[in-house]
């Protein structure tokens, strides 16, 4: 077997697999690459059923080449092919969600309710335990958020959720959910904290940072420098 | 024209029927023409509640399906001329009437009292839709617990999606030294969440459970705590402004001095 370059990377994230596809070469090298990676690997792709996410780069590829690279992964059985995407397509998705401009709206999210939004949401009022609000983009609350955001809901990983009072029962953002800890002694360490906070993901775990520091955060808002 | 009032709370056991009976009572007590409706079918307290079990003939069933006439259902109250009291069945369930049906008695119950009380069954469902149906106004009653918050929350969600509007707010069985002592829930705290208006507070008081089970509404006995605190929302109801009362003695004193020396803020 001739030695090549890796032209495929395999990385394992919590629920499956992501294929990263080279960018660079011919399109046949990449999926006799592809082939001869699976038959060689029996392995450790051969027991139970994976999810897969196929990301190749920057690659223009027609459909029909998607299809190509897909039956070829269909040939080994436990492999479910979850999403084929490049960079552009992320890209776009993501820009969309940025370029959205913020939509307003008030009231008051209470128990069993949920409140969806395309885009980027700024709401005003409270958020109670057992509420939730939606979003695919941002989510800015100028008010108590004291039930459950989910940001970024279609897989924007670069969404965040700002809030006056950021008390949630659960935050979500993309596929990562966290909560805040169990103790009393942590929860209730700051319990009058009056501080507008802000979390977003940083290598998929969640963070929150208080909302002056938002700016490093997120170069694509306009950063007021002053004269 | 008189005025429908439904009295729920979602969760169960937070003092919806007791409230009922008690308000109603100390509306009647005020001259008021009054008609306190259970819509708890199949589960039907009020009338233990007020002691009037065993004067019952026919109910709001008997009612809806044209059984008997309303007048022939309707029972008088033992202490008051003009307070009645129209049971739920015992015997059906919640879907043996329909909200039109509790509509169209509460209407005709409205064109004859200036107050019609509406005691609604725990939860969400059918029983919920029946009672609030003919309603004009809500009270909401919580207690100071996180359960019975949530629940709250979640009817008044309901309620200020149905045609009736935002309700108001009774909390009831408040312990002072509990709060004193963090380990409940103070009002403020309470209406931090629910953000709606406060119609009264009622301190924990075991006359109440005394009184409930010996079918004599609490209001009726001027040494309780709770009664006054009935009677408090009663005039409320009525169009009163009556402050909230201080359920601790010793800060009452305290508050009086500094209002007196213009240090206070309430």
């Amino acid at each position: 077997m001739s030695i090549k370059r890796n032209l495929i990377t395999i990385k394992g994230i919590k629920d499956g697999l992501v294929f990263r596809l080279d960018e660079r070469c011919e399109f046949d090298e990449l999926l006799t690459g592809l082939r001869e990676m699976l038959e060689n690997s029996e392995t450790f792709l051969s027991g139970p059923l994976v999810s897969i996410d196929v990301r190749f780069g920057g690659r223009d590829l027609s459909d029909e080449q998607k299809l190509q690279i897909l039956d070829v992964l269909r040939s080994k059985r436990n492999l479910l092919v979850r999403s084929i995407e490049g960079s552009k397509t992320a890209e776009l998705r993501e820009n969309a969600v940025l370029r959205v401009p913020i939509a307003t709206m008030s009231g008051m999210v209470r128990s069993g309710q949920v409140l969806q939004h395309d885009g980027n949401l700024l709401f005003l009022g409270d958020v109670n335990p057992g509420g939730s609000i939606v979003c695919t983009g941002d989510i800015y609350i100028l008010g108590a958020l004291r039930g459950m955001a989910h940001a970024g809901s279609e897989g924007s990983e670069h969404a965040i959720v700002g809030a006056s009072y950021l008390a949630p029962t659960q935050l979500r953002i993309a596929e990562v959910i966290s909560r805040p800890p169990d103790s009393a002694e942590e929860s209730s360490a700051h319990p009058h904290e009056t501080q507008m906070e802000f979390a977003y993901l940083k290598d998929g775990q969640m963070q929150i940072d208080k909302m002056a520091n938002i700016a490093r955060l997120r170069r694509d808002l306009n950063v007021f420098k002053g004269v | 024209m008189g005025e429908a009032i439904v009295v729920t709370s979602g969760k169960g056991g937070v003092g919806k029927t007791t409230t009922t009976a008690n308000i109603g009572t100390a509306l009647a007590l005020l001259g008021k023409k009054v008609c306190l409706v259970d819509t708890d079918i199949g589960l039907r307290n009020l009338d233990v509640v007020m002691g009037l079990e065993n004067r019952i003939i026919y109910d709001i069933c008997d009612v809806a399906d044209g059984r008997c006439r309303l007048h022939q259902a309707l029972v008088k109250d033992k202490r008051f001329e003009e307070l009645y009291m129209l049971p739920a069945a015992q015997t059906k369930d919640k879907n043996a009437v329909s909200p039109e049906q509790i509509r169209d008695i509460i209407l005709e119950l409205k064109a004859e009292f200036q107050y019609v009380l509406i005691d609604c069954p725990a939860g969400i469902e059918q029983g919920f839709k029946n009672a609030i149906a003919g309603a004009d106004q809500a009270i909401v009653v919580t207690t100071p617990e996180n359960a019975a918050v949530r629940d709250a929350d979640r009817v008044i969600g309901l309620l200020e999606s149905s045609h009736i509007g935002s309700p108001k707010l009774v909390v009831n069985r408040i312990r002072p030294n509990m709060v004193k002592a963090g380990e409940m829930l103070d009002v403020d705290e309470v209406l931090q969440v629910l953000n709606i208006d406060l119609l009264g507070i009622v301190p924990d008081d075991e006359m109440v459970i005394k009184a409930a089970n010996t079918g004599e509404p609490t209001v009726m006995n001027p040494d309780s705590k709770a009664s006054i605190a009935y009677r408090n929302i009663s005039r409320r109801i009525q169009g009163d402004t009556v402050p909230l009362m201080q359920l601790d003695e010793k800060k009452g004193r305290f508050n009086l001095f500094r209002k007196l020396f213009g240090g206070g803020k309430s």
